[in-house]
């Protein structure tokens, strides 16, 4: 079972998600070329470790949040709420708060 | 000596052919089976170094030594040759798309899996038992006619059928009107079927390997080396290999790949699962698939019923299964088939799925000179693996991408011109 930190709700089963997948950063309306719009629609990291990411807790508090998630383990590390995309491997504390999920899943992932 | 001509383990001798006599000549004394393939030591250079051991990478691999006679070649596979994708799909082939350059790609992959036994001498247990997609509402029975006009077209057999001819195909259907999704017809395939998936990896790789091709299990891709933009070596784990050409076949892993050159491709990873029951007696003819329950099924010449579903609903590189999975996919399959509520449920397993923003492959050249890419396959590689093989042979071979394969570059994600192949999946994403 993979759980999810909600940040309002704990730590839950991931059925009550929707991924909404990799954050990635808008290009500016004001000056970007079609080719930019299409790299921010279409190009994904995709890496095989820790990634962050927004979720969608569909069945639950129906909030929009971040996430750091291991995409080998899926194991999650900590969520936050806000549209505000931190730095990868950040600490929590940097975060302003959110729910540090290795607590609750007991040990952290790699 | 009849012997002469058995594979060493060290890699001399010769290939040896498969036949009726050379069944009951090697069965009586059970002691000198050949070797499929050899083993070999990884040589310092190769023409073409292709990434990934699975049915597209062996494939390319056979028709670049069958068709173009290019054999100085290597396929190279960080762990056993059919251990991913070809080795963890539901094995349904099929070619009733819905665009016509669709039907006609697929149809070619079809048309490859029929003569394949006697092109690679390997049995590969194709069963054309018909493919059957059902239909439980107007919407699907509308796009089912489309399909089936399409695909009467381009000279596939291919008809939308109502509930009588199919509960007459499969007498176990719930065809009543009364269910949560009642059937209210299908578009029936009898082209269609199921294959032995391993069968068609080791044939590939046995006729790769008579063909003069190293293959090399056990070997991972570490980097790529470039000189400007242009491929020069592959390096390994067990060292480099001097290579102005190297083909990245890597499915699920495509992007870990084309990140060692600076590729960018729109690749997310999915797991996909599936699951198998207990062996039981013939019961069950065609495939019968449903996009409407995100579900197929199929009975094995083993007598296991095959289940596939959609891929999971999330981006990752676990193959872990879930009982989520288990749950939703037995609710699925009772619906279609109450009759077999006491089945057992085997095992369950996941492979990795490189899903493009429109459910087309990538295929062709990339903005680094050597570095050709055959990813993106999705749900639906391995019905396309010859003809994939085929198509990447020929660019290899003449520099220039076949006209197949020419509408599914990399270039059309930039350029926005996608493929809007929507019978590409057989159940919705």
């Amino acid at each position: 079972m993979i759980l999810v930190p909600c940040p309002h709700c704990g730590p839950r089963n991931v059925s009550e998600f929707r991924h909404i997948g990799e954050s990635t950063a808008r290009p500016d309306p004001g000056s970007a070329t079609p080719e930019q719009w299409r790299d921010y629609l279409y190009l994904r990291r995709n890496p095989a470790g820790w990634t962050i990411e927004t979720w969608y807790h569909r069945a639950g508090c129906r909030a929009y949040f971040g996430a750091e998630r291991h995409t080998v383990t899926n194991r999650f590390r900590r969520s936050w709420l806000g549209g505000q995309v931190p730095p990868l491997a950040g600490t929590v504390a940097e975060m302003g708060g959110g729910v540090d999920a290795s607590s609750a899943e007991g040990s952290p992932g790699p | 000596m009849l012997l002469l001509d058995r594979y060493r383990r060290d890699g001399s001798g010769r290939p040896s052919r498969y036949s009726a006599f050379d069944l009951v000549r090697r069965g009586l004394g059970h002691t000198d089976w050949p070797r499929a393939w050899r083993e070999h030591a990884l040589a310092a250079s190769y023409d073409a170094v292709i990434v990934g051991g699975g049915v597209h990478g062996l494939a390319t691999a056979y028709y670049l030594a069958a068709n173009h006679g290019i054999t100085d070649v290597a396929v190279i596979e960080k762990g056993y040759i059919g251990g991913g994708g070809s080795g963890r799909n539901t094995a349904i082939i099929r070619s009733n798309y819905l665009t016509p350059e669709g039907v006609r790609f697929y149809d070619r992959s079809l048309k490859l899996y029929e003569t394949l036994s006697a092109d690679l001498n390997f049995n590969v247990m194709f069963s054309q038992r018909g493919h059957l997609t059902l239909a439980h509402n107007d919407g699907s029975l509308r796009t089912m006619r489309w399909r089936a006009e399409v695909n009467k077209l381009e000279g596939i057999d291919s008809e939308v059928i109502g509930p009588d001819d199919i509960k007459a195909l499969v007498p176990f259907m719930d065809v009543s009107t009364d269910t949560r999704y009642p059937i209210l017809g299908a578009l029936y395939h009898p082209p269609g079927g199921i294959i032995r998936h391993d069968a068609v990896v080791w044939g590939y790789a046995r006729g790769a390997d008579a063909g003069g091709v190293h293959i090399h299990q056990n070997t991972e891709l570490v980097g790529i080396e470039t000189e400007g933009d242009k491929v020069v070596a592959a390096l390994t784990n067990r060292g480099r290999i001097a290579t102005p050409v190297v083909v990245n076949c890597t499915a699920g892993w495509a992007t870990l790949v084309a990140d060692m050159v600076g590729v960018r491709l729109p690749i997310v990873t999915h797991p996909l699962q599936a699951a198998v029951t207990e062996p039981v007696k013939p019961f069950l003819g065609p495939v019968v698939v449903s996009g409407t329950l995100h579900v197929y099924v199929s009975q094995t010449d083993r007598g296991e019923l095959v289940f596939g579903a959609s891929t999971d609903p999330y981006t990752s590189y676990s193959t872990r299964g879930s009982l989520e999975f288990t749950e939703e996919l037995a609710g699925h399959v009772l619906e279609l088939m109450p009759s077999i509520a006491q089945l057992r449920v085997l095992r369950q397993w996941a492979g990795l799925c490189d899903i493009t923003p429109d459910f087309s492959p990538v295929m062709g050249v990339t903005p680094v000179d050597g570095f050709l890419v055959d990813v993106g396959w999705g749900t639906y590689g391995f019905k396309a693996g010859p003809v994939a093989g085929e198509a990447m042979a020929e660019l290899i071979a003449t520099g220039k991408p076949p006209e197949n394969i020419a509408g599914f570059d990399l270039a059309r994600f930039p350029e926005g011109r996608l493929v809007g192949e929507k019978g590409a999946a057989a159940v919705g994403h």
